[in-house]
């Protein structure tokens, strides 16, 4: 390194950023052809008409600046999905955080061979694709013919007999959550169950020698060393569910009734692309990118700053 | 307003105008080689076996007929054509001779410029004249023809004999008589659906808004305008939507059911009737209601009257990029003339364009009678506009059944809203 040799500080800053530069370049050139180009076309698109005419090269292009997004912000029904994508989100986000946080303390509380069933089931959903697992899921909530409701009007809830789970607004989207929740919630398990684990014995046991009780070793020992990874794994989430689109589109049959259960990703592919409405489209992929990017963002800064003020987990 | 923020949008505003996104040359022209591979696209379908067996025997015909031509079969998945057909409209390097796709696909394809105007080789054509004309008219947009129709699609009314029977009723005559049928079945027999109407099901709404004698927009002087708000189409749309009721087919069951669904429904033996295609006849038949079921036309508003159905089908269309252009149309006229269309209905059962086959087959095959009349009544189409297929994919026409037959929206604010919807898309 370049540091091993005395040398003047300007001329070694010089060389390193030289070599830094070249040991990035292969992974930047890789970058800004499959990430910063098509946002860059995406980006672009969104301020023209752009549809199959457009691309096929058989209208011309016109520039709209941004009437495309000045459509989509003056639309009633965007921020009524909007809304709906937040909410939803929220829900598969908290649910699949506490159900794999509850899981991950339970596996490590258990013997080997229950902690091995336990991963196993996890990992059964998780590698379920999404399709085959929004279907098996409709199966079993069917009207007419589903397991849960012979099981429900079979131990007494007869009302249950042919609930239709996807009509009501809020029915459908619970359900839908509960889908998302149940193939989402193992990465929360694994990552979070490596966390726990990855917590030094010592650390622990010093602190239950300084009696320190059960319920405060986790809040001030393994919440502040296992942060770092749920901020990854609440970032993942926040990203995942809020792109949902197989689920929605699968289980409430492209939206719902009256598409009253639409979430953003649905409603960009509705609205735009199966229309071939490029430019409209393009422009909702902004916002949503926009969107998560501010989310995230404004995460990752509060979960610095908490973590700084946690460093020292024994105040 | 603070100006500083505006600033470097503006700027970047400026900056993005100065380039432009990419888009591809505009076709080229073709020619007329007389050798070569002719390309074709043909959709790949269920048990695609009987199909695939009469287009090659079709295939080898033309070769046989045209020495130093082959004939390149690709079978393009119903549900990705939109992919496949956006590549061959943006790289016509890559694009079929002869293509195989949907007449409700016509009026957004001919936009892109890529498809050849065949309304000179049809005149030329001497089975041209068999065809239906309201068969031919979906295959046109502006005026120009772009495929031959090679087969139809039309729906006529399913209904279960042993139900109708038992309950002494007869096959509605008129659509109020349907209603009424459908109350009678529910009531008698609970768990089965008066008739399965589904809320996503467009092209049985339809035909209750052309019974009534109106449509779902106009046309004046090359501008389309939506005309469902009022009138004819609004009672059409009443009509159905008071189908989805607990009575008939309760909206918590039926409100989110597709034409697929539906018909679903009635081959699986929970519905006393549905509105279902002659392509939907194998699924009955596979059902449990087999041989436990009869076939009528829909009916209009008026005793004997047929409500117009909607004319589905596909089409043969060439390439305008095509450099065996010659060769392309001939193979789709092969393909598309009496001998093929018979053979493609005895391979798929799908319904020939060419009145004379219609007649030959539909005396051998009584359960043909109904669609084939329901042909004959006449039939219609969806607006030929490029806006339609985005109307189609928003669920417009769908949304506003759901929320009549929910009662989320008066019949009045729905409707509002979905010709709203629709203007805004006709653009």
């Amino acid at each position: 390194m370049a540091t091993l040799r005395p040398r003047a500080p300007g001329r070694a800053v010089r060389r390193d950023g030289r070599a830094a530069l070249l040991y990035l370049l292969p992974a930047g050139i890789l970058l800004a052809a499959v990430l910063v180009y098509p946002i860059y076309q995406l980006v672009l698109i969104s301020f023209y008409d752009y549809g199959q005419p457009q691309a096929a090269g058989a209208a011309p292009l016109v520039f709209l600046g941004l009437d495309n997004y000045a459509a989509l912000v003056s639309d009633v029904q965007f921020w009524t999905v909007l809304a709906k994508t937040v909410g939803f989100a929220a829900v598969c986000v908290a649910g699949s955080l506490v159900a794999g946080t509850a899981l991950a303390v339970l596996a490590t509380r258990v013997r080997a061979l229950p902690r091995m069933l336990l991963f196993l089931a996890a990992l059964g959903a998780w590698s379920t694709p999404a399709i085959a697992g929004s279907y098996v899921w409709l199966f079993l909530f069917d009207t007419d013919f589903g397991l849960v409701n012979e099981v429900l009007s079979g131990i007494g809830f007869s009302g249950m007999a042919h609930h239709s789970w996807t009509f009501g607004t809020v029915g459908a989207f619970g359900l839908v959550a509960a889908e998302v929740i149940w193939c989402s919630f193992p990465f929360v398990l694994v990552t979070m169950y490596a966390g726990i684990r990855a917590v030094p014995g010592e650390v622990l046991e010093a602190a239950a020698l300084d009696g320190a009780s059960t319920w405060r070793r986790t809040w001030a020992i393994v919440l502040p060393m296992v942060r770092p990874l749920l901020t990854i794994a609440t970032i993942q989430s926040i990203i995942w569910d809020f792109k949902v689109f197989t689920q929605i589109y699968v289980m409430t049959n492209g939206g719902g009734v009256a598409g009253r259960n639409l979430v953003l990703n649905v409603y960009a592919y509705q609205q735009a692309f199966a229309g071939q409405e490029y430019g409209l489209g393009s422009a909702i992929g902004v916002v949503m990118t926009l969107l998560l990017l501010s989310v995230t963002g404004l995460y990752v800064r509060t979960q610095r700053r908490a973590g700084q003020e946690g460093a020292a987990p024994w105040r | 307003m603070r100006l500083r923020p505006t600033l470097p949008a503006l700027a970047a505003l400026a900056l993005l105008a100065g380039c432009a996104p990419t888009q591809s040359a505009p076709a080229a022209a073709g020619g007329d080689e007389q050798t070569g591979t002719l390309r074709v696209w043909l959709f790949d379908e269920a048990s695609r076996a009987p199909k695939e067996a009469a287009v090659k025997e079709a295939a080898a015909e033309f070769e046989a007929a045209h020495s130093g031509v082959h004939v390149d079969v690709q079978w393009v998945p119903v549900e990705g054509r939109a992919d496949k057909f956006s590549g061959a409209f943006n790289d016509s390097s890559n694009a079929p001779d002869v293509a195989e796709f949907g007449n409700t696909d016509v009026a957004s394809y001919a936009q892109t410029g890529a498809l050849s105007d065949l309304s000179g080789d049809l005149a030329s054509w001497p089975a041209g004249k068999d065809l239906l004309p309201s068969v031919l008219d979906t295959a046109k947009a502006n005026g120009k023809t772009y495929g031959l129709p090679w087969y139809t699609g039309v729906r006529a009314l399913y209904y279960r004999t042993d139900v109708f029977a038992e309950l002494g009723l007869k096959p509605p005559a008129t659509l109020a008589e349907l209603a009424d049928d459908a109350r009678k079945i529910r009531a008698a027999k609970p768990d089965l659906y008066g008739i399965a109407t589904g809320g996503k099901y467009t092209y049985a709404m339809l035909p209750f808004v052309w019974a009534n004698g109106g449509d779902v927009a106009k046309q004046d002087n090359g501008k389309w305008t939506s005309t469902v708000e009022s009138g004819a189409a609004a009672t059409g749309l009443a009509d159905y939507a008071a189908l989805l009721k607990d009575d008939i087919c309760p909206p918590s069951a039926c409100a989110n059911l597709t034409g697929t669904q539906s018909v679903t429904a009635f081959a699986g033996g929970k519905a006393g009737m549905v509105i279902g295609g002659d392509f939907n006849r194998k699924a009955v038949e596979q059902g449990t209601v087999q041989g436990k079921y009869g076939i009528v036309p829909l009916p209009g508003t008026k005793p004997g009257s047929v409500a117009p159905a909607f004319a589905g089908g596909n089409l043969l269309g060439v390439f305008g990029a095509s450099k065996r252009h010659g060769l392309a149309v001939q193979f789709a006229q092969l393909l598309a003339g009496p001998e093929y269309q018979e053979k493609m209905y005895a391979a798929m059962g799908n319904l020939p364009t060419l009145q004379s086959v219609q007649k030959k087959l539909a005396a051998n095959d009584p359960s043909l009678k109904a669609f084939v009349d329901t042909l004959a009544a006449g039939t219609k189409f969806v607006p030929a506009a490029p806006g339609w297929s985005k109307i189609d994919s928003q669920n417009v026409l769908p949304t506003a059944v759901q929320q009549i037959a929910t009662g989320g929206k008066t019949p009045a604010a729905a409707l509002s809203d979905a010709a709203a919807a629709m203007n805004k898309n006709f653009g």
